[in-house]
């Protein structure tokens, strides 16, 4: 079955979890367990609906506060398609967690209260879903039963998304727009009466008609090798496979490859995977593959396909997000994590601070702070085999890890 | 020509790629082993992340003396095949040297003695990473958890200060005394483990098929009759049911489901179909709303 995976975000109060909760109560995916404990806490706290934020908020802290703080991960089914949601909060100080869900994520809903139309943080929204280049976006015009089903206020909104998406880089989104109501369920699975206007897709069924192909079709082949497997029995006396997942591209017996960073070159003699062999892996799949010639592989070391080597590089540009309370400064060393390859990295420079608004940015930031886009300049330790985020997401991101805390404090997307 | 292609699938591929950056990134990983389906699934995975090679890490079982027996069974021999490790550390010696206290009453369980046992055993061979089959859809604490979940000595879940998981790219940076706790199959449904264990022909125990047991009920709930682990009032009758278990934990902490699934494929179709979730069976996550969040804190796994 195919597996889609989706980041929702949205301000506090816009019934992200309600949203969530009607679309796992509409395709039965509530067992009667989870949804008798859902109808005895509606009835305790006294609502006269069912409240199925309940069934999404885990935490304690979020149960006793009514909001949503930390990424959730939601899993339905319908018979076409497996869904899981990487449902992140919408608060202002949690950005980070929207980042994170979307890096996950093929697919986006944004989701609007269409009396309070645009806010803040759908600017934020709609520009991390912009900077990591999420394909599909759907902005979902929630609670539409508290504006009459208006279609004038529908339309409002879409008029002030599809301005800002004017003024984004990625041009390749695709944008789509729904009036739904998740408390009463219009438009969510199935179509609404109440909406008679309004032509298109439910969410789900616009959810199921999206393609579930590996992202990054176009790019090249990159194969991080994770461990050298060396079986040393009598069987596989000089067996020497490498392990890894294939990014971007397939890899077939006989391709000719280069191993980066020797740039020795070599032919690939076996795919494996388990017990069998193959004469073709498409991407994605994690294998083991033999190389014909005895060449120097070790972990971290990248395979590609001759003629179509990365940039490899010892410095940097690129956009970071910000995720630490400790800001990042310049001049300051990380760990740097490209794919599954670490070396140290040091800011040389941050020059820029991005507003997540659309609004610009402003030179010379003395720091960047928890939450806050910028743009940097860094030096690493040794080289680094990288792509333009834009040409290969998988080989166009890394982490920095603060070396006194171990945190994940940042990420980045090469430029 | 014809071309033999593999595409291996994308939940496999992830759990497999996890498992991989395990050996690669700690010293002394171990995979935690119950038993169970999933961490039965978890040794297949290994298993195909490493060949030709064997598994590089040894199993560990944190035996609470209340194991259904087909289960011990199931694993010595599982351990035989495939020529790895097995480490056993019971709860029962924490017991006995007075280091915890055994529930008693009605609902008594050694689930969350286990926890002491697990801690002690991480310590005693300086384990750095404990890769375990918790599924983020079990239960909602769990759906908030990442695949590489650091732990301080205590063992403690600090689920509020969570490395943020980008990509694929897995932070196992920790202090000395910290471990992590890793979760291959985070992104599994109980659908897709079962789905997985009919397709790779996996063995399973027995119990997880239908058979005739004795049984007995309480709070709507199928209990075994096993005197010396379950504690039975003597109005609650015995009578034999055709039943199997959904999860299997300990005989005092799970309930059996009335079943006529004898093999696999009726096994996958009974749960394609169920209304009721895999954890509604079990008893240790009914004691509260936040029971598994609170374990979690304390060391849990």
């Amino acid at each position: 079955m195919n597996v889609l995976k989706i980041a929702t975000a949205g301000s506090v109060d816009d019934g992200k979890s309600t949203l969530i909760g009607r679309i796992l109560y509409d395709t039965n995916s509530l067992t009667e367990d989870k949804l008798q404990a859902i109808e005895e806490k509606s009835r305790q706290r006294g609502f006269d609906y069912l409240d199925f934020s309940l069934a999404t908020d885990g935490l304690v802290a979020e149960r006793e506060q009514g909001i949503t703080i930390d990424v959730a991960h939601i899993y339905f089914s319908t018979p076409k398609t497996s869904f899981i949601i990487a449902d992140a909060p919408g608060h202002v100080e949690y950005t980070r967690n929207m980042v994170t869900g979307a890096s996950n994520s093929q697919a986006s809903i944004i989701l609007i209260d269409a009396r309070n139309g645009v806010v803040e943080q759908t600017y934020r929204h709609f520009f991390i879903n912009n900077l990591l280049q999420v394909k599909d976006v759907v902005v979902a015009v929630n609670k539409m039963d508290l504006v009459d089903y208006s279609e004038e206020k529908f339309n409002e909104i879409k008029g002030e998304i599809e301005y800002l998406s004017q003024k984004s880089n990625y041009k390749n989104q695709n944008l789509t727009f729904i009036p739904i109501s998740a408390l009463h369920g219009d438009n969510v699975v199935e179509k609404s009466n109440n909406i008679s206007w309004y032509k298109g897709a439910s969410l789900l069924e616009y959810l199921e008609g999206l393609q579930v192909e590996e992202e990054n079709n176009e790019s090249k082949m990159r194969f991080p090798v994770q461990n050298v497997i060396r079986p040393k029995t009598e069987e596989y006396h000089d067996y020497r496979g490498y392990a890894g997942k294939l990014y971007g591209g397939d890899l077939a017996v006989g391709d000719k490859v280069t191993v980066l960073p020797s740039e020795t070159q070599s032919t690939v003699k076996s795919i494996q995977f388990f017990d069998q062999q193959f004469d073709e892996a498409k991407k994605g799949s994690s294998i083991n593959i033999t190389l014909e010639d005895d060449v120097n592989v070790s972990r971290g070391d990248m395979l590609v396909k001759t003629g179509e080597e990365p940039r490899i590089v010892k410095q940097l540009e690129a956009t970071i997000c910000w995720m630490d309370s400790t800001p990042l400064q310049a001049s300051e060393k990380y760990y740097i994590k490209h794919g599954i390859n670490e070396a140290q990295a040091k800011i040389m420079s941050l020059d820029t601070l991005i507003n997540t608004d659309f609004s610009g940015k402003s030179d010379n930031p003395t720091q960047l702070s928890l939450n806050e886009i910028g743009q940097v300049k860094l030096k690493v330790s040794k080289p680094l085999f990288v792509d333009s985020y834009k040409e290969n997401k998988a080989n166009g991101a890394f982490i920095l890890i603060n070396p006194k805390t171990n945190n994940t404090s940042g990420v980045g997307f090469i430029n | 020509m014809n071309t033999n292609v593999i595409r291996v699938g994308a939940l496999e591929s992830e759990a497999i790629y996890i498992i991989r950056e395990v050996v690669a990134q700690f010293e002394k990983p171990v995979l935690l082993f119950s038993g169970g389906k999933d961490s039965i699934t978890l040794v297949r995975l290994a298993q195909k992340a490493f060949y030709p090679a064997k598994i590089p890490f040894p199993l560990m079982h944190i035996d609470t003396g209340h194991n259904f027996p087909e289960t011990i069974e199931f694993r010595d021999r599982l351990v035989e095949e495939l020529g790895v490790e097995l480490i056993v550390r019971n709860v029962q010696d924490n017991i006995d040297a007075g280091k915890v206290k055994e529930e008693t009453g009605k609902y008594a369980s050694r689930n969350i003695l286990q926890t002491e046992t697990l801690l002690d055993a991480i310590e005693e061979f300086g384990f750095d990473a404990c890769i375990g089959g918790a599924r983020r859809d079990e239960e909602k604490a769990r759906a908030k958890e990442r695949i590489f979940s650091v732990r301080d000595d205590f063992g403690q879940w600090d689920e509020k200060n969570q490395r943020p998981e980008l990509f694929d790219m897995l932070n196992g940076r920790i202090d000395l005394g910290q471990n992590v706790r890793v979760f291959p199959i985070s992104n599994w449904t109980e659908l897709d483990v079962w789905s997985y264990i009919q397709k790779e022909t996996i063995e399973i125990p027995s119990i997880y098929f239908a058979h005739q047991r004795d049984t007995f009920l309480r709070d709507g709930l199928i209990w075994s009759v096993n005197d010396e682990v379950v504690y039975r009032e003597e109005d609650e009758e015995v009578e034999e049911r055709m039943v199997r278990f959904r999860t299997v934990g300990d005989m005092s902490c799970t309930a059996a489901v009335i079943s006529s699934a004898s093999n696999i494929d009726a096994v996958v179709e009974e749960i394609r179909a169920s209304k009721i979730s895999e954890r509604g069976a079990r008893i240790d996550d009914k004691r509260s709303e936040a029971a598994m969040e609170k374990r979690k804190q304390q060391g849990y796994f």
